[in-house]
């Protein structure tokens, strides 16, 4: 089995671009991608790139060709929609295909263009990751869906909102010096708790804003890097996926992510690591509530723990486990189909200690990120690690 | 738009005569099915659906979809019935009155913005 490194990596600034077509975002991502690595055009063999709800925003379907020219690339380009995970799931292909020796050089990225279509199509177009039949009729909506979570969160193992309000503070916190995030703006608690109710017990602040952008990264395995002498100091140590019935309904669980578990527990194997070794996390804050039960499913708390993890410090700028330092989906902003490729060009740069807040980590050698899809009915964790 | 197997399934919580699909290991699921999600045998068995089920997670929706735009605000339930949870809008009782472990019953009401069914919970001692 192959090695596989990451050789370069490209965001677009998150925000609001109602104006910007999805191919204009995802050709900047892929461009800057690309001249990080430094690799010959030539030797592309693949591009991987997620998107999720492309033909409701641009009415545009079969996107890889459409992404493929954006990215001034002749190679072939096949799509992945996995709704919030479509990027996760790319980039996982990818390190497969190099890994199985069937590729040395692909591009894995994605692109979500979402503010043309005013809040009521997005909240419309997001619902569709939720079970069409039997929660979009039932009046489910995407902040519906981790307000159901939360609140039965809250019954089982206790906690309440302002724990929450912690989690937007310390990652609007962490956005403030990413020049890619959406926001640039310190909150308080206070502002949290007195924010408009989106869907009890969620409030506004809890919620990841509405976001264009894309995300792109370039992958190569070992034998490449070595042999052009490309300075590629992240490898891919281990990927895991894992899913779960699509219907919060049908699952044993209403406040657990049993799929993050098992895609936390292979990629971790995958790495030879435990959860005791990660340095640093980006993890899929899609909601406030989510990142408590993120860190829940990847071993990081016990179930029940996580909750209280922000407000205790443990996982802010200066605690012993920074998680979310890019400002996570909260505050950096979730351009759905580019958010898993986001997380993995943040924490490359965290390793490699050219981010802005790479002095928050800088002895870091192993971080974790984690994209979910849907309420985690599909999740994605990789492993990435400095090479010494 | 019709759904073959959703469309007779919600028919009948709308008769009164709901049910489910049971599976020999008793799971519970929901029509349209080939196979029972929770072990994968294709051995379902209609079953009558328990009259009342339990509350066990909600949400007042403030922001909905355009779909739901006349509805709002309005309580989205998770309701277990035992082998299997029902997910649907509650009616009958004031939004702020609802609560966990609230015993309801399911039936079918209409979706005041689309005028398609839905599925809704009623208190069971209405
Ligand atoms: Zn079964």
């Amino acid at each position: 089995m192959k090695d596989v490194r990451i050789a370069g990596v490209g965001l677009t600034k998150f925000g609001s671009y109602p104006e910007r077509t999805g191919r204009d975002l995802f050709a900047e991502a892929a461009l800057a991608a690309r001249e990080d690595a430094g690799v010959s055009r030539d030797d592309y063999e693949e591009i991987y790139y997620g998107n999720f709800m492309g033909e409701l925003a641009e009415s545009q379907g079969h996107q890889g060709p459409v992404m493929a020219e954006a990215a001034g690339l002749s190679c072939p380009a096949t799509r992945y929609e996995q709704a919030c995970a479509s990027a996760g799931v790319a980039f996982r292909q990818a390190v497969r295909t190099i890994r199985s020796g069937a590729a040395d050089v692909v591009l894995a990225g994605g692109m979500e263009r979402m503010n043309n279509l005013g809040t009521a199509k997005v909240t419309q177009s997001l619902a569709i990751a939720a079970d069409e039949l039997f929660e979009v009729r039932a009046g489910v909506t995407f902040p519906g869906a981790y307000a159901l979570m939360a609140r039965a969160y809250f019954d089982e193992f206790g906690g309440d909102t302002e724990d929450l309000a912690h989690i937007a503070v310390k990652n609007h916190a962490n956005a403030m010096s990413n020049e890619y995030a959406q926001f640039h703006r310190e909150i308080a608690v206070e502002d949290v708790m007195e924010s408009a109710v989106v869907a009890d017990p969620l409030r506004l602040y809890d919620a990841c804003p509405i976001t264009d952008g894309a995300s792109a990264i370039v992958l190569v395995s070992d034998d490449y890097a070595e042999k052009h002498g490309l300075d590629a100091p992240v490898s891919v140590a281990g990927t895991g996926q894992g899913g779960d019935k699509a219907a919060l309904q049908d699952r044993e669980y209403l406040a657990r992510t049993p799929a993050a578990t098992k895609a936390a527990e292979e990629a971790y194997a995958d790495a030879g690591i435990s959860p005791d070794d990660i340095d640093v996390a980006e993890v899929h804050d899609c909601f406030t509530i989510a990142e408590v039960l993120a860190l829940e499913s990847l071993g990081l708390y016990d179930h029940g723990e996580g909750i209280g993890a922000a407000a205790r410090g443990e996982t802010t700028r200066d605690g012993d486990l920074p998680v979310n330092l890019s400002g996570g989906l909260k505050a950096k902003g979730h351009p759905v189909g580019a958010t898993g490729t986001a997380q993995l060009v943040e924490m490359t740069k965290l390793l490699r200690g050219d981010h802005t807040n790479s002095d928050a980590v800088s002895d870091a050698e192993i971080g974790i990120t984690h994209n979910a899809g849907g309420t985690v009915s599909s999740a994605v964790v990789h492993v990435l690690e400095v090479m010494n | 738009m019709t759904d073959t197997g959703y469309d007779e399934w919600m028919a009948a919580i709308g008769d009164g005569e709901g049910y489910y699909l049971a599976c020999p290991d008793g799971h519970g699921s929901l029509p349209p099915r080939h196979t029972c999600p929770h072990c994968g045998t294709a051995e379902l068995t209609e079953t009558a659906l328990p009259e009342t089920g339990e509350i066990v997670t909600f949400t007042e929706v403030n922001v909905p979809a355009p779909t739901f735009a006349d509805e709002a605000p309005y309580v989205t339930a998770v309701v277990s019935f035992g082998p299997v949870k029902l997910t649907g809008v509650v009616r009958d009782v004031p939004n702020d009155d609802v609560e966990l472990g609230a015993t309801v019953t399911a039936d079918v009401d209409v979706n005041a913005t689309t005028d398609e069914k839905l599925l809704v919970f009623r208190p069971a001692d209405a």
